[in-house]
This record gives structure tokens, C-alpha cells and sequence, in this order.
């Protein structure tokens, strides 16, 4: 088996006790998993058990107390403009405009281009997530939250990094900006070797963009506990989704282990051997469901958040 | 009752503002006429002397007339003591403003890196801490001895008391820059340089401009007094020259004047401010 794109290897983050000479806070440790190349993968998990901090160990912002994190073969030491960043809370230079925010970032990827080809490359990205036509030339403070959101991603695509960083990209938008934003991503990602790893607290969100599910027990001492696989083809939609036989399969999976399984795993030793997190991969539906032609349920349909 | 309503606020307050301006000038101006210079003069006040022309509060019409007559011809030139009010103003503007700059070049490099270095902040504390609060015209004899020069010791007390405004605010600025807007830099890979220049610089830029802003205060404060201690020129010896002269009608005209000038700096530094100004 060759490596994959990015690998972690026993990552573990200690912090300080905070009284003097008491025993330091493990929030979690280790923490194995790879993501291959063009995947898209996402990271669910109680709040505080440590995915930010994980986060901010993969873009080199924040740097672990143990094990390493291997990029295309390479250790990812310090910040690098191949991981782009979208955080949680957008962090758009509140004094550029919206594509100022973007041509600062093409100029510090392309510091050889002219302001010409830096303005065009960057019209094309805030083009991609519809953000034209005069709002462009607003301040962050001038626009909505689903706006600025919109210029954050587009800032990060246009450095077209190798690996894209989202920390709860989505949380503070209303349902329907989100859905919007959410099938932008996937169409840019779509067509693309882009590596994308997400932080969400959505399941459903989850389900519709992963195509791999990294489950986390609680902390302190958290751990990835499990890998699921999605398995539902793309492109997807969010009509036809809910129609998959795996989509409840996966669904009841993971609200199951948030619910339950991930307090009642906390602090557990891993089950396999090599520390990796189990997969947990749900039968084809295309070997065994085509025939039988499982009928939906109606009565779980409600069940969206 | 009902066309005070339908004007606007901005209107109004220039209206009220005129009143009390020609309601204070008169105020003025007949408690220093019922004073009684029309009245004939007793025969003591001619033994004594008392007809000669008096030093007294002069009314506002010989100020404004005397305002008239030096703004007519703000740049004559008649030697040492007798220049025009724009030549006097010029001199202090030109020892503030160079005071004032030579101060800002270096608070605010320093204070940058006072902001950005923990280290340094803590070992530069103490030194800004004492020399903060000594007042500006102390260093006046100092200055003047090392220096010699009573044009560059103006000036030296112009930046000493110029430096602490900017110097604390630059520091206190940049060390305030949100860390979320650093890692920005950061993820995109930014020297040092460049993070300082086009993330720290405008982030710090409304807490920096506030301390210049201070600063220029304070120079115009004092360029005041420190004129009326060096003498020669500016519009601080002006006013001091004009009590020595027992010209009051002069020196209330300058002091107007004095702060007109300084209203107008403000009003500058005030516009640039609000340019660097950001909401989040
Ligand atoms: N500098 C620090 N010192 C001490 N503890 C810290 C520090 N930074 C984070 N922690 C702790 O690490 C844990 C994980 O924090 P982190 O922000 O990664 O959580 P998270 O999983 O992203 O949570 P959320 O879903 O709420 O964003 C928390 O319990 C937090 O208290
Ligand atoms: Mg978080």
C-alpha cells in the first residue's frame, strides 16, 4: 500500500494544567489517519474534543505536542501556501474590499504576475462563487455573512492549494444560504485533484459532501475512533440522496455514535492493532439493493437536523 | 413653536451658535464702553496721568479691526520686532511640524516593535513610564545646553512631547491586531516585513492615527510656551512680545488665532483617521 497524500501519525496535543502541578490536559492522542489524494473528507465530533486544534496542527498554524503530519511526502512544518484555510470565522481583512481580500491572496501566491493578470485570476474565483456585478467592491463590514463566507472560500481557492482546510464553514449561515454554498463547494471541487478536510457539526451536511466521515470520541484523551464511508455516487443530490439505501444506513451511524458511542468510546484503547480507526463501510447498494428496490421511508424523512 | 421643528439639527445649531457669539461680543464689548472713556476727565485723572492711553481689556470691534488689519498684510516683514502674523505662524508650524515628524519617524518604528515583542515591551516599559509624564518645557534647559541652538531646542521640546502619544498608541495598536488576521498573513506565507506592512500597518492604523492625533495636540500646546521662553520668533514670542508691548488688542487677536491654527491641524489629522478607519 503507498502512503497517502497526507498522513498523520500519532498526533497527540497537551496543554499546561492550568493550577500549578497538577496533571496537564491531554485533549486528545493518537490521532492516525490518512486522506488520499482528491478526497473529500470530513471530521465530526463534540465540541472541545479537539478538531480546530487538529485543524490548525494541518495548516501548520499550531504545532502538536507529538507525532508528525506528512504531506505529499513531505513534513508540514509552518504555514504553506498548499493548505488553504477557510476559518470558522471567515477572518477577512476587514479593510479591503471583498476583492482586494482575493487579490491579496493571488498576489502573495503569484508575486511575479501583473495587476492585470492578478485582478482577472481573482474575478474568476469570485465569479465561481457568484460574488460580481459591484459587491465585489464592498468592505467585509458591507456584507452578509453568507457573502463574506462566499469571499473567504473564494480567497482560498484562488491560491488553488493543494489541500483545502474548512473549519465549520458553514455554522453561522441560515439553511438556505448554506445549501447554496455547500453545492458551489462541490461543483469547484468537482473537476478538480483538490484534498479538502472539514470541520462540521452537520451530519447531514456530512453525508452530502464526504466522501469519508472521521468520527472523533470525546475528549479529554479523544481519539478518531472510526472512518465511515459515505459510498453514495456522485454528483449527488439532495433530493435524491435521501433516496439512497445507504443514506440512512450512514445517517443512524453517525447520530447513533454522537449520541451514544462516542461518550461510551472516550478514553478507550483503539480496537485495531496499528491504532488506525476502523472502517465502518456499508454494503453496495448496487449489488444488493437493485433488485429488491427498498422502499423509502417516509416517516424518517423528516429527520433533517 | 412650528418652524423650529421643520428646520434641520445642522441649521439650527448654526443659528444658535451666531447668537451667542454676537450675544457675547456685545456682552463684551458694552461692559468695556460703559467702562466711560466718553466721559470728560475729573482734574485728578489729568494730574495723575490718567488720560494717557491706558492698558485695558480692548472691545471686541478694536480686535476684530486689529484682526482686519494684520490679516490684510499677514507676511510684512519690519525686522525682529515687527512681523506679520503669518510669518509668526509660520515659524511655529515649521518647528512643530519638524519636531513632530522627526517624532513619528521614530514612534512608530519603535512602537511597532514594541507591539510585536513582548520582550521589548517589558524592557522598554519602565523607561516610558518616567519619561511620559516629565513635562515637555523641563527639558527646555537641558536642550538648551547640549544643543546650543535655541531654534533646534524648540524643537527637541516639540518631539520629546509629541514621541509618547504615538510611541504608546502605535505599541498598543499593534500588539491588539487580531490574531485571526495574522494567521491570515501567515497562511499565506508573508515576511515579516510584508505581514508588518500590509496587515499589521492598516489593522494598527486607527489606534495609530488616534495617538498622532494627540500628539499634534499637545506639540501646538506647547510650541506656545516654549516660543515665549527662546524668544526671536513664532507665535508664542508674538504674544509674549505684545503683553511686553501692553498691546492686548494684539494679543487676543493671536490667541485666537493660536487656537484657529490648532483647530485646523485637529480637523486634518481627524480626516485622516477617518480614511484609515475600518468597521469589522
Ligand atoms: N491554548 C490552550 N490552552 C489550554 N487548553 C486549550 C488551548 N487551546 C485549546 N484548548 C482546549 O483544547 C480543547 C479542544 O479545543 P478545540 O478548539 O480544538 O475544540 P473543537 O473540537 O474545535 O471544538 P468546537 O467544536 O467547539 O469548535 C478544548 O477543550 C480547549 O479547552
Ligand atoms: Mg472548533
Amino acid at each position: 500500500m503507498t502512503a497517502p497524500f497526507l498522513k498523520i501519525e500519532q498526533l497527540a496535543q497537551r496543554f499546561p494544567s492550568p493550577d500549578k502541578g497538577g496533571d496537564q490536559l491531554t485533549v486528545f492522542e493518537n490521532v492516525n489517519f490518512g486522506i488520499e489524494k482528491g478526497e473529500f473528507v470530513c471530521i465530526i465530533g463534540h465540541s472541545g474534543c479537539g478538531k480546530s486544534t487538529i485543524m490548525n496542527v494541518l495548516a501548520g498554524l499550531g504545532e502538536a505536542s507529538e507525532g508528525v503530519v506528512v504531506m505529499d511526502g513531505r513534513e508540514v512544518k509552518g504555514p504553506s501556501l498548499d493548505r488553504g484555510v477557510v476559518f470558522q470565522n471567515y477572518s477577512l481583512l476587514p479593510w479591503l474590499s471583498a476583492l482586494k481580500n482575493v487579490t491579496f491572496a493571488v498576489r502573495a501566491r503569484h508575486p511575479g504576475w501583473s495587476k492585470e493578470e492578478v485582478k482577472a485570476h481573482s474575478y474568476k474565483y469570485l465569479e465561481l462563487v457568484g460574488l460580481t456585478g459591484g459587491a465585489e467592491h464592498r468592505k467585509p463590514s458591507q456584507l452578509s455573512g453568507g457573502m463574506r463566507q462566499r469571499v473567504s472560500i473564494a480567497r482560498a481557492f484562488a491560491i488553488q492549494p493543494k489541500l483545502l482546510l474548512l473549519d465549520e464553514p458553514f455554522g453561522a449561515l441560515d439553511a438556505l444560504t448554506r445549501g447554496s454554498i455547500q453545492d458551489e463547494l462541490l461543483r469547484i471541487w468537482q473537476g478538480t485533484d483538490l484534498t479538502v478536510f472539514m470541520i462540521t457539526h452537520d451530519v447531514d451536511e456530512a453525508i452530502y459532501l464526504a466522501d469519508r466521515v472521521l468520527l472523533m470520541t470525546n475528549g479529554p484523551y479523544a481519539r478518531v475512533a472510526e472512518s465511515v464511508e459515505v459510498g453514495i455516487p456522485r454528483p449527488r443530490s439532495r433530493d435524491e440522496i435521501v433516496e439512497h439505501p445507504n443514506y440512512y444506513k450512514v445517517r443512524n451511524h453517525l447520530v447513533h455514535f454522537l449520541a451514544r458511542r462516542s461518550k461510551e468510546l472516550a478514553g478507550k484503547e483503539h480496537a485495531s492493532a496499528n491504532g488506525q480507526p476502523e472502517t465502518v463501510r456499508f454494503p453496495d447498494p448496487q449489488d444488493e439493493a437493485s433488485e429488491r428496490d427498498e422502499p423509502v421511508r417516509p416517516t424518517l424523512r423528516a429527520v433533517n437536523e | 413653536m412650528d418652524w423650529n421643528l421643520r428646520l434641520s439639527l445642522r441649521v439650527r445649531s448654526i443659528i444658535l451658535s451666531l447668537v451667542i457669539l454676537v450675544v457675547s461680543l456685545g456682552v463684551w464689548e458694552l461692559s468695556i464702553s460703559t467702562g466711560g472713556s466718553d466721559r470728560p476727565l475729573t482734574e485728578y485723572e489729568i494730574l495723575t496721568g490718567g488720560g494717557a492711553p491706558k492698558a485695558g481689556v480692548p472691545p471686541p470691534s478694536d480686535v476684530i479691526a486689529k484682526a482686519y488689519e494684520e490679516l490684510s498684510q499677514p507676511f510684512y516683514d519690519n525686522g525682529p520686532n515687527d512681523k506679520g502674523i503669518g510669518i509668526q505662524i509660520g515659524y511655529s508650524l515649521y518647528r512643530v511640524l519638524s519636531g513632530y515628524f522627526l517624532a513619528a519617524a521614530i514612534a512608530i518604528p519603535v512602537g511597532f516593535l514594541i507591539g510585536m515583542s513582548p520582550l521589548m515591551y517589558r524592557a522598554l516599559d519602565p523607561y516610558i513610564q518616567i519619561l511620559k509624564p516629565i513635562s515637555p518645557l523641563a527639558w527646555m534647559p537641558l536642550a538648551l545646553f547640549v544643543i546650543q541652538d535655541s531654534q533646534a531646542s524648540a524643537i527637541f521640546v516639540i518631539f520629546i512631547c509629541s514621541i509618547w502619544p504615538m510611541l504608546i498608541n502605535t505599541a498598543f495598536g499593534v500588539a491588539g491586531v487580531r490574531q485571526d488576521w495574522v494567521n491570515v498573513a501567515r497562511t499565506h506565507e508573508l515576511n515579516n516585513m510584508r505581514t508588518a506592512l500590509t496587515v499589521i500597518l492598516p489593522a494598527a492604523a486607527p489606534t495609530i492615527l488616534t495617538g498622532m492625533r494627540i500628539s499634534i495636540g499637545i506639540a501646538w500646546l506647547v510650541i506656545v510656551a516654549a516660543e515665549m521662553l527662546v524668544g526671536g520668533t513664532g507665535i508664542g514670542y508674538y504674544v509674549w512680545n505684545e503683553w511686553n508691548n501692553l498691546d492686548l488688542t494684539s494679543v487676543i487677536f493671536s490667541i485666537i488665532m493660536i487656537g484657529f491654527v490648532g483647530m485646523v491641524l485637529d480637523a486634518f489629522f481627524g480626516m485622516i483617521q477617518r480614511r484609515v478607519q475600518y468597521s469589522e
